[in-house]
């Protein structure tokens, strides 16, 4: 893993994306092997683990939950689905997160790999999809994004708990000299034919001693005690207690605190600085030159963000223009040849069908956006002569060890990663600023263990944004059909950036751009999804949806402007059209939940959407009032397909804050840049939706997909578009450029 | 060397009087349930109270508050069995957590004023409080359900 080679990240086609975990009793039988596991090394006496996942050891139960936890509940859900087989209840084990391994490699990924539309589920898909978990089992890339936590351990983890389960039967069995068959589990014990019981870590010794039962089946869901029930979440407790320790939580004896002012030209090194007010305030105890900017470590956080504030600072300038409106020009000139990403899907006569019947044209743009989690970016470092330990909260382990390593001259494996509970991340916590920053300043401080805060303001100057993009789509419609649409997008790449600061670098094109773009399952005859790649902005990386946040607005609106000017029904058009027989229903039972009649009239509107991203289609209907004051959004209802849901409670708080995530950001923000510097770096001026703009969202979570999908994301495209569609249906005022309150006011 | 009572514990700190409260009581007395999410009172997740009413700690100087009351979440009078801990755990209202010290701070000091707040109440003073992952729908559903346990007690 620590070598990854570019080809090994052909992602560029396809996408670090959702999907299914395929081949997971392969998985976990081969990462049973010893030389796999990373919990074999430094066991210890008397414990056992049977795989990457479960740890027994006579005081102690230990699950490990691979995938990061920033807010959508996996840190509790990864061990549930562990627990659930092993027939542990919560409290009889602990969580811990896992460390950099290629045994974590995500095979959720395999579902984009492969160059199909999710609904796609031909043979001829799924082999590629299987080809491309091979690939990624090769590259034993371990990271958390992409709505692909379920879908990547849904099966490997039940099955780690089933091989448990067996194994101390097994074990048990033999202890008490009866056949297996004889004996069952309970509640962290095996139950003998007698009723006596041995609880599994005074098994741990024996279990150690047999090989692990692999073939153990996962149980059929209908027998399942916790899991696709409401269930508490084992973080719950800790966090409404404010007993939960965050990575920014993390403390050491003879720590000291540090803060930065980083070049706002992102990417740029530092010329020269003057910090002679700084030498002067209370605290400071040193003042660091680090490679793109200065640091000051000090006895108390706010005495470094302080001092550090006052640092005068001369910058090397931007590449990318200083300027946004020179950003929006780039963009502009970019739907030429030169910049073609790809043509991602061609039906019919395009040219021939737009010919025909009315013409529809319009361009649509969506702007920069932060993603600014309320927990700002911090870490605790501290490098010795052995190399670095590192306490953070990360979603790419190996990438945090590569990054770390390469700023301060260590080979990866020299460091150590802690990986933390995240208070957010929206995708921010995917790329390395203060990774990288920590470790030059531990390496200035060895033997002192350094805290590094990042200021918010800091932290939004340093956000790599959202990707930035213009739409040119044009359509017809004839005799109330829509006979052509030729959807054209220019944007920045995000998943190119991300992988290009990642150390893995590639040249396809990003196939985050045919996300809402290609996928569109309308029964339209002449079809065309192009995405051309702007060069020279701002760098851009996964934004919680990712393309989809720009495109599925652009494509749904869209297609909500065709469905008026065919003069159709926006639902009923839409469910029509659909050719997906699962994605139809989505769209039928948020028509039902809306109790969707046409026309409200009396100042009220009613837009509906729908979007599949990651795999998983989500259709919304949003309704808004228009007030004096402006317009109210009233109420949502979502409908999505993930084939299971796993807990019904945190779904419907993943789905509700996807909605608030999609409708804040896409009426109050956007980040602009002047001077090289984003202009934008708190929240007063990057507010996204407090309290008083959330309207009541109605939650319905389907199971008609034969794949088990996430769900983290896939509601925050259609927001947007169905917003846009209900003020239009309102107001009859299409907005078509985000954030839409430059063209109206909202309540 | 500043004097303040936190959690009903006297506590001695050396720092200059413009610290902002928040960081004395996370870096310098490790009490870490407030949080800082932005620095000047944009977000509310540093909320603690300060002899009963909500304040934001990050823009509460040291100096001023030498010789008063500060109630940290962890120093709530039986915080495990408080209506509104009790009303957000029945509603498992957290998804990463951060900002829910602060909306948890906030919603006592709003039924403090208000015994049967309306949604319109809670919109004007639990707006302060900022939540990225959007869990205002079930902060709207848990303070309600307060109200109702508050009556029931």
């Amino acid at each position: 893993m620590h070598t990854i080679s570019r080809r090994a990240f052909v992602f560029g086609s396809a996408a670090i994306a959702g999907g299914i975990a395929f081949g997971a009793f392969g998985d976990v039988a081969q990462a049973a092997a010893a030389s796999d596991n990373p919990l074999s090394s430094g066991l210890g006496p008397n414990a056992v683990t049977f795989n990457p996942w479960v740890e027994i050891r006579p005081d102690k139960i230990t699950l490990i939950a691979q995938h990061t936890d920033i807010g959508q509940g996996v840190g509790s859900l990864q061990p549930i689905m562990i627990a659930e087989e092993m027939d542990l209840d919560p409290g009889q084990f602990e969580i811990r997160f896992a460390g950099p391994s290629p045994a974590y490699f995500n095979s959720g990924f395999a579902e984009e790999f492969a160059p199909f539309v999710a609904a796609d589920q031909s043979p001829a898909a799924e082999e590629a999809r299987a080809a491309a978990l091979e690939y990624l089992r090769k590259t034993g890339l371990q990271m958390t994004g992409g709505s692909s936590t379920v879908p990547d351990t849904y099966q490997k983890l039940r099955v780690a708990g089933a091989v448990a389960r067996e194994t101390l039967k097994v074990a048990a069995a033999k202890r008490a000299g009866v056949a297996v068959a004889d004996v069952r589990t309970q509640s962290g014990n095996v139950i003998l034919p007698d009723g006596k019981k041995i609880a599994y870590v005074d098994l741990a010794a024996d279990a150690a001693k047999i090989p692990p039962v692999l073939d153990a089946k996962p149980r059929d869901p209908s027998q399942w005690r916790m899991l696709g029930k409401p269930m508490v979440r084992l973080d719950v407790r800790a966090k409404v207690l404010g007993n939960l320790k965050f990575g920014i939580d993390m403390k050491m004896d003879g720590m000291l605190y540090a803060s930065v002012k980083l070049n706002p030209n992102k990417g740029q090194p530092l010329k020269s600085y003057d910090a002679s007010q700084a030498r002067t305030m209370p605290g400071v105890k040193k003042i660091l030159e680090i490679k793109n900017g200065v640091a000051v470590v000090a006895t108390n956080s706010w005495y470094a963000i302080k001092a550090v504030e006052t640092i005068n600072c001369e910058w090397a300038p931007s590449t990318y223009p200083a300027e946004q409106a020179d950003h929006w020009k780039v963009l502009e000139s970019s739907f030429r040849p030169e910049f073609l990403g790809k043509e991602w899907k061609k039906v019919g006569d395009v040219e021939t069908g737009l010919k025909t019947g009315t013409g529809v044209v319009a361009e649509y743009r969506a702007p920069y956006l932060a993603h600014q989690p309320l927990e700002p970016l911090n870490g605790l470092g501290l490098v010795t002569e052995k190399g670095m330990e590192i306490w953070v909260s990360h979603q790419s382990p190996q990438f945090v060890q590569s990054i770390a390593a390469a700023a301060i001259g260590l080979k990866p494996e020299q460091v150590t990663f802690h990986n933390q509970w995240a208070g957010g991340s929206f995708g921010h916590r995917l790329e390395y600023e203060n990774v990288r920053v920590l470790a030059e300043i531990a390496n200035q401080m060895r033997g002192t263990p350094i805290k590094l805060v990042f200021s918010r303001e800091q932290d939004f100057l340093q956000d790599i944004p959202r990707q930035i993009a213009i739409a040119r789509h044009r359509g017809s419609v004839e005799r109330g059909r829509i006979v052509a649409a030729d959807l054209q997008l220019a944007s920045t790449a995000p998943l190119k950036g991300l992988l290009e600061r990642s150390g893995a670098p590639s040249k396809d094109p990003d196939g985050q751009l045919a996300a809402g773009l290609r996928n569109v399952y309308y029964d339209i005859p002449n079809f065309r999804a192009t995405s051309y790649e702007a060069q020279g902005l701002s760098p851009s990386t996964t934004w919680r949806s990712v393309g989809a946040s720009t495109s599925g607005f652009f494509t749904e609106s869209f297609m909500d402007e065709l469905i008026h000017a065919a003069g159709l029904d926006p639902m009923k058009a839409r469910i029509a059209m659909c050719t997906v027989p699962h994605y139809r229903k989505v769209l039928e039972t948020v028509a039902e939940m809306s109790d969707w009649k046409g026309p409200l009239g009396n100042g009220r509107g009613r837009g509906v959407a729908f979007v599949e991203s990651f795999g998983t289609p989500v259709a919304e209907v949003v309704e808004v009032a228009k007030t004096e004051q402006g317009i109210r959004i009233e109420k949502v209802w979502v409908a999505a397909d993930v084939g299971k849901v796993m807990d019904p409670i945190n779904f419907e708080n993943q789905v509700q804050g996807a909605v608030v995530w999609g409708l804040g950001h896409a009426i109050n923000c956007e980040l602009t840049y002047a001077k090289g510097a984003v202009q934008q770096t708190n929240y007063n001026q990057h507010e996204a939706m407090r309290i008083y703009q959330c309207p009541a969202i109605e939650v319905r979570g389907l199971e008609n997909d034969p794949k088990v999908r996430g769900v983290g994301e896939p509601p925050v495209p259609p927001a947007a578009p169905a917003l846009a569609n209900a003020i239009f249906a309102a107001t009859g005022q299409r907005i078509r450029e985000m954030p839409f309150n430059k063209f109206i006011d909202f309540v | 060397m500043i004097e303040l009572t936190v959690n009903g514990t006297k506590h001695r700190v050396d720092v200059v009087p413009e610290m902002p409260l928040l960081w004395v009581l996370r870096d310098e007395l490790g009490i870490t349930s407030p949080k800082y999410g932005c620095g000047v009172a944009q977000c509310g997740a540093c909320t603690v109270q300060i002899d009963g009413m909500a304040v934001r700690s990050c823009q509460a100087h040291i100096g001023e508050i030498a010789g008063k009351s500060v109630v940290t979440l962890e120093g709530l009078e039986k915080r495990d069995e408080h209506p509104v801990v009790q009303a957000w755990l029945e509603h498992q209202v957290p998804q990463c957590g951060y900002c829910q010290t602060g909306q948890i701070m906030q919603a006592i000091s709003l039924l403090n004023l208000v015994a049967k707040p309306t949604d319109k109440d809670i919109n004007e003073v639990m707006s302060g409080n900022l939540c990225r992952c959007g869990t205002y729908p079930r902060i709207r559903a848990a303070i309600h359900a307060a109200v109702k346990k508050m009556a029931e007690k």
